[in-house]
């Protein structure tokens, strides 16, 4: 069974994320990048199946030449080979451009399942699962909070509003996970010694057939036209509880029409 | 007037409010029509027309319940061929997106996600970076395919014209290739979704383990508001882990947020800080919390809520 998992480079969780005055993206430079946090429940799962069903996983990435950091994470987790795909061209692309990138980078290899995390914790919008599914014609077995592997048969507990629905397909499926799925193992000592040592393949959009026209900044389908910071909060009244505090609340929410 | 399609939100034919909200905006945009897909229509034209729908297509063929996302995404994109719509709108739920994401390939359409409000152009307003940032954006190819958060419209009822045109639509093989076998619906209540609520109650670190949940839940029940939890109180296992608000977790956005022993870490503020209003409870004045609320008391929660919920069980009498 081969399994391929899409990890990204994030800012870290405690950065503030600006956008560059310039073109408008996200400053990636002047932050440090971890792994996605969700995608280390991707990666955990895809070495768990693989470890399940003798598989092979391979860690794809797009991203610039300092996302290799979180390729060598999914490596010391245990992961076998990654594909690094780096490319001036690729800065700006909207999620139309990198769901074709990453669906050129992993059609055709023989992938039974793509697992991704359900969604970045910079961009946020979770779509790119869905649209590499649509992309590479594959069955759709996103949110996942329970994956079942029997020989070609793939089931998931896709979770909803409302509990969860059982949605099963046979392989090739892409998969996305969502948080506390499982445990993110952490990388042993030897763990990170092997990952110096595991291939990885530095690929460019011209290896994956992509024009230049077709991705980045300039192909975006939608624009940034202009950003703000948020107007801070206007100072609230904060009053120390002396026995009426829940009153006081409610004198509050009162005075606003909440009850 | 060009047509703007909102994709319906339902259970059954129940519509949820979110779709009301959008076809509301969508009246500032254009001709709403509402894109109805799955079983229970005749159950929902009521309302959609009551919310200003001129057309409402309804695509209820048994095939397309059994496919999470791509159906919809499908039906969208072959009324999107046919209408030449100004825009798509759709709720910025979980398949919401996912659906926005397949259509999009499917349309050759920009795609713009989380939007908190969309102008007569078109012109979508985010709030990015755990609302830090507002961003004005635009889509510049295909037709606009936008999600729209829910609570960012009020809903005002303006009657449409509300004509059912039925659509039918031979799905593609890749949407067939996951099929929904079971559909588990877990005991939650009479409460409403966390998402979609107007107002949200949630407890975090101080709230000491499973059982201070008590006090949150009978706060929220009294307020008919949703239950939210940090994701200290969801990684301590205190509160089941769908309910966590923050970059990890769920983004609300209600109209009266009510914090309890949550600290404010970047995490959750991410989550939560575009509440139109925030209560805070916490019993250490330096909790960082205190700086986004619109009204906070130092002081212990488990003396402070239970008189904050006898009161409001008063008052609305």
């Amino acid at each position: 069974m081969k399994i391929a998992v899409c990890v990204k480079q994030v800012p870290d969780t405690w950065a503030e994320k600006k956008l560059d005055g310039g073109d408008k993206t996200l400053d990636r430079e002047s932050v440090d990048g971890v792994m996605n946090e969700l995608d280390e429940y991707a990666v955990e799962e895809a070495l768990q199946i693989a470890e399940a069903n003798s598989g092979e996983v391979v860690v794809v990435t797009m991203g610039p030449d300092k996302a290799t950091e979180t390729v060598r994470k999914a490596l010391s987790m245990g992961a076998d080979s990654a594909i690094h795909i780096a490319d001036a061209a690729l800065h700006g692309s909207d999620a139309l451009a990198t769901s074709l990138v990453l669906a050129k980078a992993i059609e055709g290899k023989g992938f039974d399942l793509v697992i991704f995390g359900s969604e970045s914790t910079d961009a946020r919008m979770s779509v790119i699962p869905a649209m590499v599914a649509e992309r590479l014609g594959a069955a759709q077995l996103t949110f996942a909070n329970k994956v079942e592997v029997t020989g070609e048969t793939v089931k998931i507990q896709r979770v909803t509003d409302y509990g969860y629905d059982e949605v099963e397909a046979a392989s090739p499926a892409v998969i996305s996970v969502v948080e506390k799925i499982n445990e993110p193992r952490y990388p042993s000592f030897k763990g990170i010694m092997a990952a110096k040592k595991k291939p990885i393949e530095a690929v460019g959009i011209g290896d994956l057939g992509i024009d230049a026209g077709q991705v980045g900044l300039a192909a975006a389908a939608s624009q940034v036209e202009s950003f703000e910071s948020a107007p801070p909060r206007a100072a609230g009244t904060v009053v120390t509880d002396e026995g009426q505090g829940g009153v006081q609340i409610a004198d509050y929410l009162s005075a606003q029409k909440f009850i | 007037m060009a047509e703007v399609l909102v994709l319906v939100d339902h259970v059954d034919g129940a519509v949820k409010k979110v779709t009301l909200e959008l076809l509301t905006l969508a009246r500032s945009l254009g001709e709403p029509s509402a894109v109805f897909v799955g079983d229970g229509s005749d159950a929902a034209i009521a309302t959609l027309t009551e919310y200003g729908a001129a057309n409402i297509y309804v695509a209820d063929d048994a095939e397309l319940g059994k496919h999470p996302v791509a159906p919809k995404a499908e039906v969208l994109a072959q009324l999107v061929a046919e209408k030449s719509p100004a825009a798509v709108l759709i709720p910025s739920t979980t398949e919401g997106k996912e659906v926005a994401g397949r259509l999009a390939i499917r349309a050759g359409s920009g795609v713009i996600t989380d939007a908190v409000g969309v102008d007569p152009d078109l012109t979508a307003t985010q709030s990015v970076f755990g609302g830090t940032v507002i961003v004005k954006a635009k889509v510049g190819t295909g037709t606009p395919v936008i999600t729209v958060r829910p609570n960012s419209t009020a809903p005002e009822a303006s009657a449409g014209a509300g004509a059912k045109e039925a659509v039918s639509v031979s799905l593609s093989d890749g949407a067939k290739k996951a099929t929904i076998t079971n559909k588990v619906t877990e005991e939650k209540g009479a409460r409403p979704e966390l998402t979609e609520a107007a107002i949200v109650v949630s407890g975090g670190r101080g709230v000491g383990g499973p059982e201070g949940f008590g006090v949150v839940e009978q706060l929220a029940d009294a307020l008919g508001g949703a239950v939210g939890a940090s994701r200290a109180a969801t990684d301590a296992g205190w509160y089941p882990h769908q309910y966590q608000v923050g970059q990890t977790g769920k983004t609300v956005s209600p109209q009266l947020y009510i914090a309890n022993g949550i600290s404010g870490a970047i995490q959750h503020r991410a989550g939560m800080q575009t509440s139109k209003t925030i209560i805070v409870i916490n019993k250490d004045p330096e909790a960082p919390i205190f700086e986004i609320a619109d009204y906070g008391v130092v002081g212990d929660l488990f003396n402070v809520v239970p008189q904050l919920t006898e009161e409001v069980t008063k008052r609305k009498g």
